[in-house]
């Protein structure tokens, strides 16, 4: 039973990642040629509400659903692979049209095909855990 | 109800996906999709070829829930929401899609160049799916997050990596839709 409010947050957030069309490869084609506000909205309307929310949880001490801390996870600091990574990474989501999450909403929506581009992501990601001590982090 | 046929727009989208990102971290989660991958290959037995790929995955099945979620989200906005599915695209980007030989450009959700049955079909088709998610893969690994994680979660706990990475996504999308695009198709 614990885990049924995630499903249920999953499920808001396939309904609005296919709504407002972010599961589409044309809006990150579309996005990348500076064509469309819409991609920026979204994103940007995100992190401004977020970046409000964080700091109202941070200063007056939320505690989560359980009692504990809230999870604000630091990132290590580096450069290189935030940077090579990145890149990497922003390659093939205008290839694919798709990042982690969309692609999973896709399957759902029914666009099969995208399961081939799941097995590569994780064909990738194997990859990389192979690879991690000889990449510069 | 008939506001939620038509597609949504930004400033319904946003404040949702903010809503999303604030309930998994109350419910005692975080909003990173990516780490699924690391997940998904863990329980795969990937452990055996990489310490990476060694810990307790059990930690992680809310992800997992979550991700579950967000597919039936798609089968239900797909059965119930969905009218139709064209979309309003800025028209310089059909022209730029109908030079590259994509035909019926915002016709539907995903280009039938890329994912219909005839690219599915040839060799130079699949290993434009698998390389593409490779490099998402891949790429959300080393950079330690994607869009949700690094974009959304990242910039909003304003984490200077996570704008790098975002930095990042740019250059390779932007490499990608310009230079690399207009070769292969």
């Amino acid at each position: 039973m614990k885990y049924i409010k995630f499903l249920l947050a999953g499920i808001l957030f396939g309904i609005v990642m296919t709504k407002a069309e972010i599961i589409s490869w044309f809006r990150i084609y579309e996005m990348f040629r500076f064509e469309s506000f819409h991609m920026y909205g979204v994103i940007g309307s995100t992190v401004i509400l977020g970046v409000i929310m964080i700091q109202v949880m941070k200063r007056t001490q939320m505690k989560n659903i359980s009692g504990g801390e809230i999870n604000f996870k630091p990132k290590d600091k580096s450069i290189i692979r935030y940077l090579l990574g990145g890149t990497l990474f922003g390659l093939g989501w205008s290839l694919s049209g798709a990042c982690p999450g969309p692609m999973f909403v896709l399957v759902g929506y029914g666009y099969l095909s995208i399961l081939i581009v799941i097995l590569g992501a994780l064909l990738g990601t194997f990859t990389y855990g192979v690879l991690k001590d000889k990449l510069p982090h | 109800m008939e506001f939620l046929l038509q597609p949504w727009p930004w400033y319904v989208a946003g404040p949702i996906i903010a809503f999303v990102m604030f309930l998994l971290l109350y419910f005692g989660g975080r909003f990173g999709f990516s780490s699924n991958l690391r997940t998904m290959c863990t329980i795969a037995g990937a452990g055996k070829y990489a310490d990476f790929f060694k810990f307790d995955w059990k930690s992680q099945r809310w992800n997992l829930v979550f991700v579950l979620g967000a597919i039936l989200g798609g089968l239900i906005a797909a059965q119930f929401l969905m009218p139709q599915e064209t979309l309003d695209l800025n028209p310089t980007t059909i022209s730029a899609l109908q030079e590259l030989g994509f035909q019926d450009a915002g016709q539907q959700y995903l280009p039938n160049e890329i994912f219909g049955t005839t690219a599915l079909s040839s060799t130079k088709g699949l290993f434009i799916l698998i390389f593409g998610g490779f490099l998402v893969g891949f790429g959300t690994r080393y950079a330690g997050g994607c869009t949700s994680g690094h974009a959304i979660s990242g910039l909003s706990n304003l984490q200077v990596p996570s704008l790098i990475a975002v930095i990042g996504f740019f250059i390779g999308g932007l490499i990608m839709t310009h230079l690399i695009l207009p070769i292969i198709f």
